[in-house]
């Protein structure tokens, strides 16, 4: 469904993707592990169109996205939670998600999408009038996730959700993150929590450096033994 | 200065100062998007007086209609300016756009002089303008009456869309985070083009009825209100169009009660706004509404 190949993204002097491929399959979680600084986000931003590729194409159903403005792509459904949750502070929890339906025209659907949103995340309801900075750092994350569903995404990509958050919290990140993956929705997640991620996921990437060093099922993975080692923490 | 002789300067005062308001926005909702002070601000504000005088002139369309016409025209001047002169440079250093910024308002300055003559000209005011009524004995002008009452309509429409309508959202999310915004799907090239229309159809109404009441047209009259407007913006805190407002009424009204309170000085009636203005930014740095710049990450 969503096909990345042979990405690749310069800062300058410094290479952050060195040729990555991946492949996301409808209605499939996908992962991306990887430590600090290995290029997790860069690929998310490479996808979005936010940052340049040097090299690499990205498909979408057989269409080439590689050049398309971020608006556009994000009209095909291709939508990311961006690291650090990065709500409208100054807008209000309703103006935030209505911002996130910006591209859709169908005021029925954008109330009854908000509907479903605020059902799914009642706390947001209950402060859908207050501004979106005064929530806490959760409720943040719900409102970002809330706020790329109101668009129906096709695909939903998440660069560390739980980053930040309580232990309590993260837990419930990743139940909704496995109950969107149930409605049927597609899925990117890329996470430093490996262990959690791993458990959920599909298929997995492990990158290092800018390079995808392992793949393969999600439950595969987690009983590696290098993966063990490097990312879940496990004496050998 | 009897009551009656205080009821006149406060009512040229108000009106003073809803000019300073409708101008102020533009410079006010350009840097908040951009980051941006559009030195050329002054000079839209004098195209809308010309394209106004020319209209009422040479054509024999009714006034009211060359006011909405000049004004829309305006407004898409000030659209255009923003593509030619300040998207190129979009991803250049700040301080190369803001050159631009100046060099534009050269240029729009040096084509009034060779396009409409550096003489000045008289606006040519509708007759309906002339009309003069008496208020608890003193005369005061219609225009000094519709000036904030035009104003007020305005600022209602604004506020209405800034808040309401998704562009408004819109606006106020780029404003913040450009690349949130993006991720949203909002087309900010659109959003940008916006913002200059609404700066500068404001600044041409502004200008139209400063026409009718300072009659006297020529090519550098932007650049004093342009800089006294930029001024009453960073008094209110430069990004916010509430604050753009006060501090266009503060200067408007302040600079007219100087005059009245201690008429030696109107000599120094322009120096009032640079005064304040450092007076003001002493007490609070970032203006009277301003929140502190934090830069997100
Ligand atoms: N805007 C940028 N400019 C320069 N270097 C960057 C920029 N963004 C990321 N990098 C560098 O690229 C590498 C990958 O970063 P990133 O994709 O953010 O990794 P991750 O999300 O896995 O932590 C890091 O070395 C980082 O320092
Ligand atoms: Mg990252």
């Amino acid at each position: 469904m969503l096909k990345v190949s042979d990405l690749h993204v310069h800062y300058g002097g410094i290479n952050a993707l060195r040729g990555i491929d991946i492949t996301i399959e409808e209605n499939q979680i996908v992962t991306l592990i990887g430590a600090n600084g290995a290029g997790k986000s860069s690929t998310l931003r490479a996808i979005m169109g936010l940052v340049e590729k040097s090299q690499g194409k990205i498909e979408y159903n057989g269409e080439d996205l590689t050049n398309l403005p971020t608006k556009d792509i994000v009209k095909k459904g291709i939508v990311m939670v961006p690291e650090g949750r990065r709500v409208f502070a100054d807008l209000t929890v309703e103006e935030n998600l209505i911002l996130g339906a910006y591209t859709r025209k169908d005021s029925n659907g954008i109330r009854s999408e908000m509907k479903r949103v605020y059902e799914m995340f009642p706390r947001l309801k209950e402060r859908s009038w207050q501004k979106a900075g005064t929530l806490s750092g959760g409720e943040q994350q719900m409102l970002a996730v809330g706020r790329a569903l109101m668009i129906q995404p096709k695909v939903l990509m998440m660069d560390e959700p739980s980053l930040g958050l309580a232990p309590l919290l993260v837990k419930d990140i990743f139940e909704i993150i496995s109950m969107l993956h149930s409605q049927g929705n597609t899925i990117l997640l890329v996470e430093q929590n490996a262990k959690k991620a791993l458990e959920i996921a599909d298929y997995a990437y492990v990158l290092e450096t800018g390079e995808l060093v392992l793949e393969g099922l999600g439950s595969d993975l987690l009983k590696d033994s290098k993966v063990q080692e490097a990312y879940l923490g496990e004496a050998k | 200065m009897g009551n009656q002789g205080l009821l006149q300067h406060l009512a040229n005062g108000i009106s003073l100062g809803s000019l300073y308001a409708l101008i102020a926005i533009g410079y006010t909702m350009v840097y908040g998007i951009l980051r941006l002070i559009n030195f050329a601000h002054g000079d839209i504000f004098m195209l809308g007086i010309y394209i106004t005088y020319y209209g009422i002139l040479f054509t024999s369309i009714p006034w009211w209609i060359v006011f909405i016409l000049a004004s829309v025209l305006t407004g898409l001047i000030g659209l255009l300016l923003e593509k030619v002169a300040y998207r190129p440079l979009r991803e250049s250093p700040r301080i190369t756009i803001l050159i631009s910024a100046i060099g534009a308002s050269f240029f729009l300055q040096n084509f009034g002089i060779v396009v409409f003559g550096g003489r000045p000209k008289a606006f040519p005011i509708p007759n309906v303008f002339n009309k003069v009524i008496k208020l608890g004995g003193v005369s005061i002008s219609l225009i000094t009456f519709i000036i904030p009452l035009v104003t007020l309509l305005l600022l209602l429409g604004l506020t209405y869309f800034i808040t309401k309508t998704k562009t408004g959202m819109a606006m106020r999310a780029l404003s913040k985070d450009y690349e949130t915004a993006s991720l949203m799907g909002i087309d900010i090239n659109r959003i940008i083009s916006i913002t200059f229309f609404i700066g500068s159809f404001l600044a041409a109404v502004g200008g139209i009825m400063w026409g009718i009441r300072y009659p006297q047209l020529m090519p550098l009259m932007g650049v004093m209100p342009g800089l006294k407007c930029f001024i009453a913006a960073v008094i209110g805190g430069i990004g916010n169009i509430t604050g753009a407002v006060l501090g266009g009424f503060i200067l408007g009204l302040g600079e007219i009660m100087l005059i009245a309170l201690l008429p030696k000085l109107t000599g120094y009636r322009d120096a009032f706004a640079f005064i304040l203005l450092i007076v003001i930014l002493l007490i609070k740095p970032t203006g009277l509404m301003g929140e502190k710049i934090t830069e997100k990450v």
